[in-house]
């Protein structure tokens, strides 16, 4: 992978504390595993950042080798992965995540 | 598309000890689920986890898996879960 590349979405893991990678946007997910994580957020209060990996070919695949991660959607905190739809969600349940996203 | 057969094939080599369950979700042989397990994923986190099951399935899950729900635990977890 490029180098500019790569700098430019290890810059978009981090614009906010909490980012989103998924397909579709916050308004209009287009897949119900992104749709989850937005909801599952949403419900948390917290104030997340999303980008669309549908738009940005470059990203979409980029992401998934600096992720080490081959499907969407992709939760980061604080410039960290902590998971694709399954394990946010279990986090979620067993309230983790809460702990996860406190500042 | 992939047949259930080859995806336990791919886990049953990375995970020698796992026990699998494979679930195709819409009948179309490219949405699966799968529970696995597996002493390999004691002392990792979830996302180490799951990296260790799509690094079996690297391959599949560029084209032949379109969708895989994850569910990953170590034969401890496993047996305090069944207790529940």
């Amino acid at each position: 992978m490029d180098e500019t590349v790569r700098e430019r979405i290890v810059k978009l893991t981090n614009s906010k504390r909490v980012v989103l990678f998924m397909k579709g946007s916050k308004m209009f997910p287009q897949c119900g595993f992104s749709a989850q994580v937005v909801g599952i957020l949403k419900e948390s209060g917290v104030d997340f950042d999303t980008h669309n990996i549908l738009s940005d070919q470059e990203l979409r695949q980029g992401l998934k080798e600096i992720s080490n991660w081959p499907t969407y959607p992709q939760l980061y905190v604080d410039g960290k992965l902590v998971g694709g739809c399954d394990i946010v969600t279990e986090l979620h349940e067993t309230g983790q995540l809460a702990e996860i996203l406190s500042p | 598309m992939i047949e259930p057969e080859q995806v336990i094939v791919r886990l049953r080599g990375a995970f020698p000890d796992a026990d699998i369950q494979l679930d195709d979700l819409t009948g179309t042989k490219d949405h699966y689920q799968a529970r696995i397990v597996s002493q390999a994923f004691s002392g990792k986190s979830p996302v180490a986890q799951h990296q260790l099951v799509y690094a079996a399935l690297a391959e599949e899950m560029k084209g032949p898996i379109h969708a895989l729900a994850l569910k990953t635990y170590t034969p401890e977890t496993w047996a305090k879960l069944e207790k529940k």
